[in-house]
């Protein structure tokens, strides 16, 4: 047998006598791997459904032409282009409603295979795989993804019908279609969308030329779009996601290094005999790397697997938020290849490599010859300590630096997890010095030697301390941040949501005619049409609402910052007022100028826009008509009487064809709003609940082993006439002192996470700030929790203290039976 | 490659079976009801005006002008346009998308330096498209073959990258019906087509390729063809020509290859006053001589022995531009050649399936 | 003060139960001292175990002033060996987390019987006085036991157990720290079982015995 052989046999002969430690760190590389691959699933699939989405029209930089009004064109249009030699293909897309347990909204993209252009390929499939035949012929085709195809009811003949009663074609799925979509004939979509003889938008085959001025006051050239907004506007939520990952993958590996370094210790007497017995040192890292190898496969593949499942569980809330917050469509079911699960295996050897480094460097370092003594920990607990110490204020100042000059969510996130990092290496000492402290009031032989034997502990269980206290603060943090949202967010959506009726017309032609419908009914207290364009500031996509002049908005608009006389200035059509986020992108301040496409405009007013990820402006309603003809009377909000509310809404329904989601009571549009956000937190608790339950194992595991070396402690006091039942509570109360301490220590950590969380990373994530509120009851109740964590986690080892038979205890004192 | 698929696209294209099918699915569902599609009889006269225009009803049809052309250096060219329906399902054309009818137009020009095509289509019911008698006219987006309703002066316009051709074309000879009355056999077993032509064409007008205009002028060839199964299972492809003799008669030929057996063999002789007289199988012979490899890697026969013993016709068939290859989504060879031997002239060939 | 009868002890094996004690008899008088020999194996750590209470018999009877041990609680037994006895083993079993100081009064602070001038004069005598703040891992072998003799001895219990007290130290120290334990051993009163493989410290003992399969074999001299 090979020496390579023969080490590795010695070296794994060890995990048959320690099962324990054998589970630790195979817990810890299985937790680290399994969290960190399921976010980054969410992630992975959230991108690639991003992709498929704009991948449903895929070809060459398109270039398209658009109506002016932004609204529909006759087809007219599409012919005579096509007449004057343009290559041109038409397509009509628009919402198609399902009926049923969860209404459902679709976008029907309707398209013209024949004249797509050549290079384009239509949700993956090339215009050479078409069977052109079904998908344009009677009945056609109606293509949709396979997530979709489990959200609509489909009938036995495989056809669904919308909410006004059309029967779609037969349904054919086509993997490689984006959720929320459905595609088909463009015949087909100008029947189901009540469209006929109306198109979207053609897209241009050739390149593009000047536009013939006939054609030129209808239609206008639109360059290739940037499908890049989604991407961009969704990042800052995956950042989040990620570091929420990337916390649990530390903590994680925090289980393993501490495992890995234990056994090492366990080993270093063979490691000595191996080596005196003529095993090179070479061969003997080659062993341990491979052993440590083995552990990474092993729990790269669990992880991988419940990583999966992981995913899967969080999907539908990460999906909900995403379509909620950004208009996003992602499949609420995973679709990724197997060779991305495989690569997790790879982020597990990694993982492993992390946490083993340091024992690997610690064996080859190992002297031949050292006396056999057990480890002085008095003796190097003072020098850990300081190292730890400096290495935290080190990172603290690295901290200071984000918050003092950091102006990116990456700052923002390096900032936290220094700070985190910091408060975490901090911890062994200041626990240290907080047990000093109590051994100084001490009087009793038992409580200075239950505060002594706790310090003692510290090095062994402060790992797990640290997991605890970054993922209780982490809780505390992103609790409070959540609380804190979603307080200030419903009363600020009960001030905004004020109207009693919100109308969004098909159009602004019959936009107008519901107004002035509006207008004539004495009912309606309050008549206010809003206008709407899209334009980009700086490249950032910003919605522009013009607004009349009405004395509602200074009641309902509530303003962060503002100049005298703001709304008086606003109907002037000579200033403008910003959300919050598209101020600090813009870097502007209230009076400050602003440069809008055809006049600049003065700042006269900043207000929060929770959970826009566009840029939001406020200017008149008469200058927004005035300079951006394409604006849109987009909706109508109104009041009136309670007992009004039903009746007027049945009469526009009926008199302007509006269905349910056109004409929405206050009520509903608020559930709609709020229900959205707390989606949007659903998984960060989740993950949040599952690092503390992480910090719990990596507890349980550090006081298991811990509990194996604590009979060399405790059997002299057993001896010396201490009862084992008191030995028991006496270990219970040190691992909830020590956790309490800790616990102390992570709630003030937590609300300063707080703090940077609605402060700085807000700022940078979503371009809004919040106030810090501090809820003393969730603070109480994370408290209880991590208590409850280390108690649970202290039960088992303690209990097989307290089962374990003297003789277990005397084996301590001889070796002879 | 063989059945319905194959059949389909000989349908359409005459295209055959050797030819790896472009499309798995194509336009039309043959088969499926095709009993249920017009069908053409031996019995039926053709009327015109009328039956220049589209026959709804019928799967297949195509207006198809070739023309043979020389510009003002003596240089020789050839400019294609075509214009094919092929109906989805039988029955009427109906307003809108659903339409039956989709339309493709294929358009060419060969000259000194090579072939151009280009391709172009469209959905019926719309208007994007569509052929009417009187006046007559026939167009595709933005190419059209339109004038009298005779179709004794037409003008023909169509274009591509780097290319265009504006024809006006005059007839000095009578329309041509081929086989009995127009109903022109495909194979022995029955499948035939309404077939007419008008080979009498002088041609007048402009080409222009790669930015570079030059008057042009020659003779033309119309043929109008429409069926609802005009290929029997196991036709492979057709070689077809149409010959414009310097006596002034006119010569049509084609073969219809079979993957097993002889091929069918067909043809018109049409005197100078535009006599027409069907040709039987046996009265031709058709022979490959050499073969030019096409930009698809296939091998297609670019010279042709052609013979008619009792037209004393017997001649060396050459192309102009032996890689004249139609690059279209259903691809096949169509260009301009010339002959000579016991006769000399100018012409066109069709080859599919290759 | 101390009777022993027919003391039976066995334990399970995974070859079945493995006989260590089979009827020893033994009476150590107030005051008196006794060394148990045999060799390895031969039960003497076992017979210690069960005087000191940590360890419970499977018949016969340990008699202490007459009352028996067996069949007390286990809170008993912990105050018996709280109160009763002082514990001194090979390996010291010092708490490691404590100091020198605290680790001297441990016990007799536990048995809530902590005379300090006793205690300076056990620092004393064990030559303590500089290392009392020290932590027992900073501490030789000879002054770990000295420190472990100090605590057995602080409360002044009736009963002192050693084993092997000097099985870890070399000749020279042995001989010190033996004589330093008889001597206070003396002055506090308490009598003496101390098991030992050395016949020379044997010697120095008032009373010698050894125990040979499972039984006293010879209560010498």
């Amino acid at each position: 047998m090979s020496p390579l052989l023969i080490a590795l046999q010695a070296l794994l002969s060890h995990w048959r006598r320690h099962r324990l430690q054998f589970f630790s760190i195979f817990t810890g590389l299985w937790l680290a791997t399994a969290l960190w691959t399921g976010v980054q699933a969410l992630n992975s699939q959230a991108r690639a459904d991003y992709a498929r989405a704009s991948a449903v029209l895929a070809g060459p930089a398109q270039a398209q032409l658009v109506a002016r009004s932004g609204e529909r064109f006759d087809q007219s249009l599409y012919l005579q282009l096509r007449k004057l030699g343009w290559q041109l293909s038409p397509v009509l897309e628009g919402r198609l409603r399902f009926a049923g347990e969860q209404p459902l909204t679709v976008r029907l993209i309707g398209i013209e295979p024949l004249s797509l252009p050549a290079a384009m390929t239509v949700a993956g499939t090339s215009l050479q795989g078409f069977d052109l035949q079904a998908f344009i012929g009677m009945p056609g085709q109606a293509w949709v993804g396979p997530d979709t195809l489990r959200q609509l009811g489909v009938d036995a003949t495989g056809r669904a019908t919308s909410s006004d009663g059309q029967v779609l074609p037969p349904l054919v799925v086509q993997p490689q279609l984006a959720p929320g979509v459905i595609v088909v004939d463009i015949g087909h979509a100008q029947a189901l969308l009540h469209a006929p003889g109306q198109l979207s938008r053609l897209l241009v085959g050739d390149e593009a030329r000047p536009l013939p001025a006939a054609f030129a006051e209808r239609l206008t050239l639109h360059a290739p779009s940037d499908d890049g907004d989604l991407q961009r506007l969704t990042d800052s939520f995956h950042l989040n996601l990620t570091a929420l990952g990337l916390l649990a993958f530390v903590v994680g590996l925090f289980i393993a290094h501490a495992a890995i370094g234990l056994a090492l210790e366990q080993r270093r007497g063979l490691i000595r005999n191996l080596r005196a017995c003529g095993i090179s040192l070479n061969t003997l890292l080659i062993a341990l790397v491979l052993e440590l190898g083995v552990f990474a496969v092993l729990g790269g593949l669990a992880g991988v697997a419940s990583g999966y499942g992981l995913a899967a569980l969080l999907l539908p809330d990460v999906a909900a938020s995403l379509r909620g917050l950004y208009g996003a469509q992602v499949a609420g079911q995973l679709n990724l290849p197997a060779w991305w699960w495989l690569a997790g295996v790879v982020v597990s050897v990694f993982g492993a490599l992390l946490a083993g480094v340091s024992s690997v460097l610690r064996a080859a370092r190992l002297p031949l010859l050292a006396l056999a003594q057990p480890q002085a920990w008095r003796l190097a607990q003072g020098p850990w300590l300081r190292r730890q110490a400096l290495a935290a204020g080190l990172l603290l100042a690295v901290a200071l630096g984000c918050w003092q000059w950091g102006n990116s969510l990456a700052s923002a996130l390096l900032l936290l997890a220094t700070l985190l990092l910091a408060a975490a290496l901090l911890l062994p000492a200041l626990l240290d010095g907080a047990l000093a402290w109590l051994a100084r009031l001490c009087r009793g032989p038992l409580a200075q030697w239950f505060v002594a034997d706790s310090r003692q502990q510290l090095p062994a269980l402060s790992l797990a301390l640290m997991a605890l206290l970054l993922a209780l603060a982490a809780s505390v943090g992103v609790g409070s941040m959540t609380e804190g949202f979603r307080k200030t967010f419903s009363a600020w959506l009960d001030q905004r949501l004020s109207a009693d009726l919100y109308l969004t017309p098909q159009d602004t032609t019959q936009a107008l005619q519901i107004t002035d419908w509006l207008a004539r009914q004495p009912a309606v207290t309050t008549l206010l049409p809003s206008w709407r364009a899209e334009i980009r500031l700086q490249q950032w996509p910003v919605q522009v609402q013009g607004i009349i002049d009405h004395p509602a908005y200074p009641a309902r608009w509530p303003l962060l910052e503002q100049r005298p006389q703001a709304w008086a200035q606003l109907a002037s059509g000579r200033a403008v007022m910003l959300s919050e986020q598209l101020a600090r992108r813009l870097g502007v301040q209230v009076g400050a100028p602003l440069q809008l496409p055809n006049q600049a405009m003065t700042v006269v007013g900043i207000y929060a826009d929770y959970g826009n990820p566009k840029g939001h402006l406020l200017v008149n309603a008469d200058w927004l008509r005035g300079h951006l003809p394409e604006a849109k009377l987009s909706t109508i909000s109104l009041n009136l009487a309670p007992e009004g509310i039903a009746p007027l809404k049945a009469d526009l329904q009926q008199r302007f064809a509006l269905d349910d989601s056109r004409v929405v009571e206050q009520a509903s549009l608020k559930r709609w709003s709020t229900e959205i956000f707390s989606r949007t937190f659903a998984a960060t608790t989740a993950l949040n609940s599952l690092t503390l339950g992480v910090a719990g194992v990596a507890l349980f595991i550090s006081l298991l082993t811990l509990s194996q070396s604590r009979l060399g402690q405790l059997a002299p006091l057993w001896a010396l006439g201490v009862r084992r039942t008191q030995l028991v509570w006496l270990s219970l109360g040190q691992t909830l002192m020590l956790s309490s301490l800790t616990v102390l220590l992570a709630i003030p950590l937590g609300l300063l996470l707080a703090w940077c969380l609605v402060a700085v990373v807000n700022v940078q994530a979503f371009g809004w700030r919040l106030p810090l509120h501090v809820f003393a009851a969730q603070l109480l109740q994370l408290a209880l929790l991590g208590l409850l964590t280390s108690l649970l986690a202290s039960a088992w080892p303690l209990w097989q203290l307290a089962r374990r038979q003297p003789s277990a205890l005397l084996r301590q004192f001889a070796d002879e039976g | 490659m063989k059945g319905n698929r194959c059949l389909l696209i000989g349908l359409l294209l005459l295209a055959g079976c050797d030819q790896p099918a472009p499309t798995p699915k194509s336009f039309a569902g043959l088969g499926q009801d095709a009993t249920a599609f017009s069908q053409v009889t031996r019995a039926h006269s053709l009327v015109f005006p009328l039956d220049h225009a589209a026959h709804n009803g019928f799967r297949i049809e195509w207006w198809y002008v070739t023309a043979n052309l020389k510009d003002n250096q003596g240089r020789d060219w050839g400019a294609q346009w075509t214009l094919f329906r092929s109906a989805l399902r039988p029955g009427p054309e109906t307003t809108g998308w659903n339409s039956p009818n989709l339309w493709m137009g294929h358009a060419a020009l060969t000259g000194p330096g090579g072939h151009q095509s280009s391709e172009t289509l469209a959905r019926g019911g719309i208007g994007q498209a569509g052929v009417e008698a009187t006046p007559f006219r026939a167009w595709i987006n933005d190419w059209s073959l339109q004038g009298s309703n005779d179709l004794a002066r037409l003008q023909m316009t169509a274009n591509g990258k780097g290319f265009n051709y504006t024809l006006n074309l005059v007839s000095t000879g009578p329309l041509v019906l081929h086989g009995t009355q127009g109903y022109s056999e495909k194979s022995g077993k029955g499948q035939a087509s309404y077939y007419y032509s008008q080979p009498f064409y002088r041609v007048s007008g402009e080409v222009e390729r790669d930015g570079q205009r030059l008057a042009v002028t020659g003779s033309a060839w119309l043929d109008r063809e429409w069926s609802s199964q005009p290929l029997a299972s196991g036709q492979s492809g057709w070689d077809w020509f149409s010959l414009h003799l310097d006596s002034g008669a006119k010569l049509m030929l084609f073969r219809v290859r079979e993957t097993q057996g002889t091929p069918y063999r067909a043809g018109t002789w049409i005197s100078a006053e535009g006599r027409a007289q069907a040709l039987q199988g046996e009265q031709i012979q058709l022979q490959e001589l050499a073969w030019s490899k096409q930009e698809n890697g296939r091998e297609v026969p670019t010279r042709w022995r052609v013979q008619v013993p009792a037209h004393d016709v017997d001649v060396q068939v050459d192309a102009l531009e032996p890689n004249a290859w139609m690059s279209t989504r259903f691809p096949y060879w169509e260009g301009p050649v010339h002959f000579s031997g016991s006769v000399s002239g100018k012409g066109y060939l069709e080859m599919t399936g290759y | 003060m101390l009777v022993i009868e027919h003391l039976h002890k066995s334990f399970s094996t995974a070859q079945g139960p493995l006989p260590v004690l089979q009827g020893v008899d033994l009476h150590l008088a107030q005051g008196s001292s006794l060394a148990l020999m045999g060799e390895s194996g031969s039960g003497k750590s076992t017979l210690l175990h069960l005087v000191a209470g940590l360890d419970r018999a499977d018949s016969g009877r340990i008699l202490i002033d007459g009352q028996p041990l067996d069949g007390r609680s286990e809170a008993a037994l912990a105050r018996w060996r709280r109160e009763g006895i002082g514990l001194v083993f090979q390996q010291y079993n010092l708490i490691s987390s404590l100091d020198v100081a605290a680790n001297l009064a441990f016990q007799a602070r536990l048995a809530a019987r902590c005379e300090q001038h006793w205690l300076d004069y056990l620092t004393t005598r064990l030559d303590l006085a500089s290392l009392l703040q020290r932590y027992p891992e900073q501490l030789s072998g000879g002054q770990q036991q000295r420190v472990a003799i100090g605590r057995a001895l602080a409360a002044r219990p009736p009963l002192v157990l050693a084993d092997e007290p000097t099985g870890s130290l070399d000749e020279a120290s042995s001989d010190e720290v033996l004589t330093l334990m008889l001597q206070l051993v003396g002055e506090a009163g308490s009598s003496l079982l101390m098991v030992t493989h050395s016949p020379r410290q044997a010697a120095r003992l008032e009373q010698r015995c050894v125990l040979h399969a499972g039984r006293i074999q010879r209560e010498a001299l």
